[in-house]
């Protein structure tokens, strides 16, 4: 079982507490001049999003975790499980929908996604950054429309529904951004 | 060494060397105006201090046609060598000279820094502080009133327990309290400077405060309040919550200070941490008598990283650890 010391602690760097894995979002070294050191990390665990702060005596050792992020094609998914290949290995990944999470509404046949596994199983899956997906079906927006706050609601080929503006129509491609689901522009076929 | 391309350059800029010039000239000003002798003494040393918290250097040493490799040690503080140099005569000493603690890297620390120490001959620590308060407002004109608070009062003020009258348990349900999440045991020392270090110190933002009175576990080379011996004549300079300084009333006895030489030695040896020579010479120089006097020690890139309200310490050296 491999172990990190915490002179060895830095930001990113994937630990196992209480039977999950955590990732170090900030670590600061503390000693009173003539006493006891400790590290005070803030951690957020890999499973549940949640962030916590932990103190450790300086000098002691904690389990790493075998947490890996690798780059993915996303192939198809049957509603439960979602299948990922290495393009060069060829290997194989299945993602639960847990892992999946919001990714679901973003990605399509052949896109690039970061997979972060643990123990070599998916973890979580982060979409790219930007998709280009059709519009499937949106009311054509003429002026007058009441919904008001500017834009109308768009379903999109993934099923995902983002505010776009009035003048985008059904079948039109748009650009989104994955992380703040929203539109950010006409696309072009990609 | 990885990217030399991309790390040679220093990490402090040019205009904070330059603060740092101008730091060292007013500091030596200072010592110069008020009669008090710049000394050099040597960096490495047969001996090293016991301090379980602290880890020296150990420099391997070809000595002379020798075949055995043996070992100095690189000064967490010029401590010993300037005690010598008070048992000799020297009076008022003062140095700016680097000290060297492994393992120690942080947004405050850097495995080698520069210390600034003094010893004056017939001060009580008390009389030092105002000494201390001097140097630094002098530096960091903007302070404003340097109070004072002891060890045992703040902890009462702040988290209603008594320093020095408590358990282990009771410091353990208080960290609970307060949010502090920390796995394993721990001595009771240890969890006074974990609620020091997480609860207390953040309290003292925003001011410069001595703190005094340390508990006699963490006397360190001070000597004991004889009004009450549970507590050491030991102070320390928090300046918006950083710690600047540790001064003391100079323990002069050398049969007190063997034994706590001793004591340390067996705490690291508890501790499975290597032993180290203890400093004969330092300890025959008490015994040929040092006069009585106080002492502090002071970091001198922490004081440059207030005036220049820098961020990390990397900010103003040359070249932090990472670079060296």
């Amino acid at each position: 079982m491999a172990t990190y010391s915490t002179n060895e602690f830095r930001g990113g760097l994937k630990i196992m507490l209480d039977g999950d894995p955590y990732t170090i979002v900030e670590n600061e070294f503390v000693k009173p001049g003539k006493g006891q050191a400790f590290n005070r990390v803030k951690v957020r665990n890999l499973k549940t999003g949640r962030v916590i702060e932990k103190t450790f005596r300086s000098g002691e050792s904690v389990e790493a975790a075998d947490v890996m992020e690798v780059d993915l094609q996303y192939l198809y998914n049957d509603g439960e499980t979602w299948h990922f290949m290495h393009p060069e290995s060829y290997e194989q990944y299945i993602a639960d929908a847990n892992a999946v999470g919001d990714a679901v509404k973003w990605i399509k046949d052949q896109d690039m996604c970061t997979i972060t596994l643990w123990n070599g199983a998916p973890l979580t899956v982060d979409p790219p950054n930007f998709v280009t997906l059709k519009i499937t079906e949106t009311d054509p927006g003429l002026k007058g429309d009441t919904s008001g706050g500017g834009g109308k609601p768009a379903t999109l080929e993934t099923g995902a529904v983002v505010r776009v503006p009035l003048f985008v129509q059904t079948d039109e491609l748009i650009k989104v951004d994955t992380r703040s689901g929203e539109y950010v522009s006409r696309a072009k076929e990609d | 060494m990885d990217h030399p391309a991309a790390t040679w350059q220093p990490a402090a800029t040019l205009d904070r060397l330059r603060a740092r010039a101008r730091l060292l000239s007013q500091v030596r000003c200072f010592f110069d105006s008020r009669g008090v002798l710049e000394v050099e003494t040597p960096c490495l040393s047969a001996a090293a201090t016991p301090d379980p918290a602290l880890e020296s250097f150990a420099v391997p040493c070809r000595a002379g046609s020798a075949q055995e490799i043996r070992h100095l040690y690189l000064q967490t503080s010029p401590e010993f060598a300037m005690k010598r140099l008070l048992a000799a005569g020297a009076g008022d000493i003062y140095q700016v000279t680097r000290a060297f603690r492994d393992g120690e890297r942080g947004r405050w620390h850097n495995p080698e820094f520069t210390m600034l120490e003094w010893y004056r001959v017939g001060f009580d620590h008390w009389r030092l502080m105002d000494e201390v308060a001097d140097l630094v407002a002098s530096v960091l004109p903007g302070t404003g009133e340097f109070t004072r608070v002891s060890y045992r009062a703040l902890f009462l003020q702040v988290l209603d327990l008594d320093p020095l009258a408590c358990t282990g348990d009771q410091l353990a349900a208080k960290a609970r309290a307060h949010g502090i999440d920390i796995a394993g045991r721990l001595d009771h020392q240890a969890w006074l400077d974990l609620l020091f270090t997480h609860v207390l110190e953040p309290r003292l933002a925003g001011r410069a405060v001595f703190v005094h009175g340390f508990p006699a576990a963490q006397a360190a080379l001070a000597r004991l309040d004889p009004d009450d011996p549970r507590t050491a004549q030991r102070f320390e300079l928090y300046v918006d919550g950083i710690e600047l300084a540790n001064g003391f009333h100079e323990l002069s006895d050398p049969g007190e200070q063997r034994a706590r030489f001793a004591a340390d030695q067996e705490r690291r040896r508890a501790a499975g941490l290597p032993s180290v020579a203890t400093d004969e010479r330092f300890l025959a120089a008490l015994e040929a008598g040092m006069p009585d006097c106080a002492g502090v020690a002071l970091g001198v890139d922490r004081l440059l990283m207030l005036a220049e309200q820098a961020d990390r310490i990397d900010d103003v050296l040359a070249f932090p650890l990472e670079r060296a």
